[in-house]
């Protein structure tokens, strides 16, 4: 290799090392951007049409609440996500199985499906009230309310990836003679996890809501108490330091789970 | 060739086949009668719809025949069996998996030992090439190295007849030329029984022992052609680019004649020389 060959393959491996740093800085920056500007909008909204506070706070006055209340906001905030993880694990334990019955038999998909959907279309916010009757102001309607609103996605997205196997993975099991048992967990299962991803993705949000309305029913603590009760005092800027911390929450569990996808589906990333 | 005293390995016998749906009914193949020697190497050639898939998979027990009897190694054929191994148009490799677990797939299903399959596995993808990919994802691998895998997947377990359903119509002609060598020099180091489907002529020359020319609607064995060319063959070399080329001609003449000459011109004589090996 002569030396202006070295120093090219260099260059080149330089230029490449440096745009996958780029791109990665990319990834982290433009969100960063995106949520700057939102903030700096909301400042110069309160700024331009003069808003008083009890309306719509400033970014600084809800900063200054949440450094002031953070001991109790910390606290508030551990609950709903104990909450929201908690119901997000059972609706995951109880839809899972239901997905593998909807998927092998066409008898029961015909009976359940139905029942599911009609289910599904209930307005979960119009049970809240009803489970605080049912199970009482503990965690125990809030977890409910959790699993009831994650459960749906994640029976529908899994059912769908356990039929969708692709067809030559069905006749390759086939060949072999695999079991019904090896078909489901050598090809069937890990062939549906980037479809169950999908469903988890969807439900991890909707699993903070339903920690939220639940408690809104009924609570003495978690984010969504706070806002009622700053509601009840006319404190909005605690109310705004509570709803910026469950957005919060929301993305951090939702960035944790498509990491976790990288990690277990890997061969699905793009 | 070896002459006549080799064994039979797949026998297929009056072997019809008609899909009923509600809306159509279709006869796929109809009194198809062909003797696979042990060892052999035979190539179905036939345009699309002729039913050479059909049969492949009537064969390797995936799909029972309406009519007719088919007997891998004098047994007959129920199911899809340990001793005969499909390698289908796309690779159908598990995606979540390694090179090497791919490989070693049919030993952890058919509960192999693993330990002398691992060494078998190994050797196998030496000799197609892909040492130092073992650990290498499906997805990491170009579609040739893909298809070498599965190779390799199929003949793991050490079956005795390799079904092959077009397995090298989805890559590029270079890449397939050079598939096609290497399946000649691992079929002439590993030997088994080949039934390979494809509807490239220069391939089911280049390859078969035996070329069985399907026509379609319904599909029937048309004819049977020997090909005699010493091996390993190369398009490269003169002498076997000549008989092969002698064998394309016909392959074409065979193909497209029918086409225009009409149907009705079917059944009556040329697949009555099924049976009627010359050897």
């Amino acid at each position: 290799m002569t030396t202006a060959e070295t120093q090219l393959g260099t260059a080149i491996g330089g230029a490449q090392t440096r745009s996958r740093v780029g791109a990665v800085a990319l990834r982290v920056l433009l969100p960063a951007v995106t949520i700057i500007v939102l903030i700096a909008l909301w400042w110069l909204a309160t700024v331009v049409f003069d808003w008083p506070a009890y309306l719509v706070p400033t970014p600084g006055d809800v900063w200054n609440e949440m450094v002031d209340q953070r001991s109790l906001l910390a606290s508030d905030f551990k609950t709903t996500l104990f909450e929201s993880l908690l119901g997000f694990g059972l609706a995951i334990a109880i839809a899972v199985p239901f997905a593998v019955v909807i998927a092998y038999s066409r008898l029961l998909e015909l009976t359940i499906y139905p029942a599911l959907v009609a289910l599904n279309a209930i307005p979960k916010i119009a049970i809240a009230p009803l489970l605080v009757i049912w199970m009482g102001f503990g965690i125990g309607p809030k977890i409910a309310m959790v699993v009831l609103i994650c459960f749906f996605p994640i029976v529908i997205s899994t059912a769908t990836g356990l039929k969708s196997t692709p067809a030559e993975l069905v006749d390759l099991a086939r060949s072999l003679s695999a079991s019904s048992v090896q078909e489901f967990v050598k090809f069937r299962f890990p062939a549906a996890l980037p479809y169950v991803f999908v469903g988890l993705k969807v439900a991890i949000a909707l699993a903070v809501i339903g920690a939220v309305v639940g408690e809104f029913v009924g609570a003495t603590e978690g984010l969504g108490y706070v806002i009622i009760a700053s509601g009840q005092n006319a404190n909005t800027t605690l109310a705004f330091a509570a709803i910026v911390l469950l957005s919060v929450m929301s993305i951090v569990l939702f960035y944790a789970l498509v990491l976790l996808e990288r990690l277990v589906v890997p061969w699905s990333e793009d | 060739m070896v002459g006549g005293l080799a064994a039979t390995a797949i026998q297929l016998s009056g072997i019809s086949h008609v899909f009923e749906s509600r809306k159509a009914r279709l006869h796929a193949l109809d009194g198809i009668d062909l003797a696979v020697r042990e060892n052999e190497f035979v190539t179905l050639v036939g345009r699309s719809g002729c039913g050479k898939s059909t049969l492949l998979r009537i064969i390797a027990g995936l799909l029972r025949p309406t009519v007719g009897d088919v007997r891998v190694s004098g047994r007959p054929v129920t199911g899809p069996r340990r001793d005969v191994a499909f390698m289908f148009q796309r690779s159908a490799l598990l995606p979540w998996r390694t090179v090497l677990q791919n490989v070693m797939l049919p030993v952890e299903i058919l509960k192999l030992d693993r330990r002398t399959h691992r060494r078998r596995a190994e050797e196998l993808l030496a000799l197609t090439g892909l040492e130092g990919f073992e650990d290498r994802r499906p997805d990491e691998l170009s579609g040739g190295m893909q298809q070498r895998v599965s190779l390799c997947r199929a003949l793991v377990h050490n079956p005795s007849v390799l079904l092959m359903d077009e397995p090298f119509a989805a890559l590029d002609a270079l890449t397939r030329e050079e598939l096609s060598l290497e399946l000649q020099r691992i079929w002439s180091e590993d030997r088994k029984t080949i039934v390979f489907v494809t509807h490239s002529i220069q391939e089911a020359a280049l390859l078969a022992d035996r070329i069985a020319v399907m026509s379609p609607r319904p599909g029937r064995i048309a004819r049977l052609l020997d090909v005699t060319a010493s091996r390993p063959r190369s398009l490269g070399i003169t002498a076997h680019s000549n008989e092969l080329d002698r064998v394309s001609a016909e392959l074409h003449e065979l193909l497209f004649a029918r086409e225009t000459a009409g149907q009705a011109d079917g059944p009556a004589g040329p697949h009555r020389s099924v049976t009627t090996d010359p050897s």
